[in-house]
């Protein structure tokens, strides 16, 4: 089946469910596991992720279509597409820093870790792979990002709950359980497996 | 940093089991955990990490000193970034089908945290040799239980091991073995084991960076 055809809001739904980039590709694992101890952190990561993903899926897009194809500097993809993003990341907490107090103290802690957070480069690549039209890309940053904010904020509700109600053996403490619990969360979504197709 | 400069094989053997980048920091399996339900994919992505890590780890213990504190994380990710384009350039000339296969998995190395973890907390503050042996630790670390798990998943997924049948023709499949759960599941298991083995409870300073 022709990629493009696909219609952007199939692929924004199919990068949530049957393509979480966390739970079916195992992208941002290093901070999903470490933030999700506590929700208030997981929610503004979420959001965070969300909103550059969303923002570098399209600039990325454009780089990669107008600047490196035309001049057959494919090879130089992994180095630009990090370089825009730290670019990105760069600019959005120099504005943040200066137009809202509450937000920086919010998200601007966050914006660091996410230079370095593999969802964000996983999903420029794919849809590089994939061949998205420019729609679809805005559409597939924008589901990776909140695909991935779904997961950890749900793992974090999990873990504050289990906090309190359950023991778990010494030796799986933390990453273990934090391991075990998310592959569940995968079983659950291979259940959505077969309603959409984007790849 | 610490007053005693630490020797290359202690270097290298820390990081192998003491303070293995998995096991014990949970760091860095983003990359690589997607391609372990086969031994051979699993093969390329280490062999791959092994020579970012180590490479990257000695040029950057290389120009620790000229290197400024504020761009460091920026120079630190550029020069992974280069030594990740020479495996892909390499891949694709001699391994055309498992470069495909692989797909955006080799970029990913450059956002690996063991890569950005190894340089940022040994090489910028180590000589160079010391590096060059702790990214090799932290490499092969990483690499021995990365192909564990795919030694338990390729089997039981698909009844071969590196693509070759090993299991009778009338195994049933273990089809979750294929699917991503089972990777969390192994990890957890293979994480479970290790510290049963060391015994004692985990040390706190043993935290992502």
């Amino acid at each position: 089946m022709d990629v493009q055809a696909i219609s952007p809001l199939v692929i924004f739904f199919a990068a949530i469910t049957t393509n979480n980039i966390l739970l079916t590709n195992f992208l941002g694992m290093c901070s999903f596991l470490a933030i999700s101890k506590d929700m208030k952190s997981s929610l503004g990561l979420g959001a965070a992720v969300t909103f550059v993903a969303l923002c570098t899926a399209p600039l990325n897009w454009m780089v990669y279509h107008w600047l490196l194809v035309p001049f057959r500097l494919e090879y130089l993809q992994y180095i630009v597409f990090i370089l825009v993003i730290a670019a990105f990341v760069q600019i959005v907490e120099m504005m943040i820093e200066r137009l809202s107090t509450p937000l920086y103290l919010t998200l601007g802690i966050f914006l660091p870790l996410i230079t370095v957070n593999c969802a964000i480069l996983g999903c420029a690549l794919f849809l590089v792979i994939r061949g998205y039209t420019f729609l679809q890309s805005v559409a597939y940053g924008g589901g990776c990002g909140a695909g991935w904010a779904l997961a950890i904020v749900a793992l974090a509700g999990i873990r504050e709950r289990m906090k309190k109600r359950s023991k778990v053996v010494p030796e799986l403490e933390g990453p273990g359980i934090a391991l075990i619990l998310t592959g569940f969360m995968a079983m659950a979504f291979v259940g959505f497996s077969g309603i959409v197709r984007i790849n | 940093m610490s007053p005693a400069p630490v020797t290359p094989s202690s270097a290298f053997r820390r990081m192998l089991w003491e303070d293995n980048p998995v096991l014990v920091q949970t760091l860095g399996i983003c990359s690589t955990l997607a391609v372990t339900n086969l031994v051979k994919n699993t093969l390329i992505m280490c062999l791959g990490l092994i020579f970012t890590t180590a490479c990257s780890s000695l040029v950057i213990a290389v120009l620790r000193d000229r290197i400024p504190k504020q761009v460091r994380m920026m120079v630190q990710v550029l020069i992974i970034a280069a030594f990740v384009i020479v495996i892909k350039i390499l891949l694709d000339a001699f391994l055309p089908d498992i470069s495909r296969e692989l797909g955006p998995y080799v970029g990913l190395i450059i956002t690996n945290c063991i890569v950005m973890g190894r340089t940022e907390g040994f090489a910028m503050g180590n000589r160079p040799l010391a590096a060059l042996a702790d990214g090799l630790g932290a490499g092969v670390g990483y690499s021995l239980v990365l192909l564990a798990i795919a030694a338990v998943r390729e089997p039981l997924g698909l009844g071969s091991f590196f693509g070759v049948p090993i299991l009778p023709t009338d195994w049933t499949r273990w089809n979750i073995m294929v699917i991503a759960p089972s990777g969390f599941f192994a990890l957890a298991t293979f994480i479970w084991v290790a510290r049963l083995v060391k015994g004692g409870a985990p040390r706190p300073g043993a935290r992502p960076a």
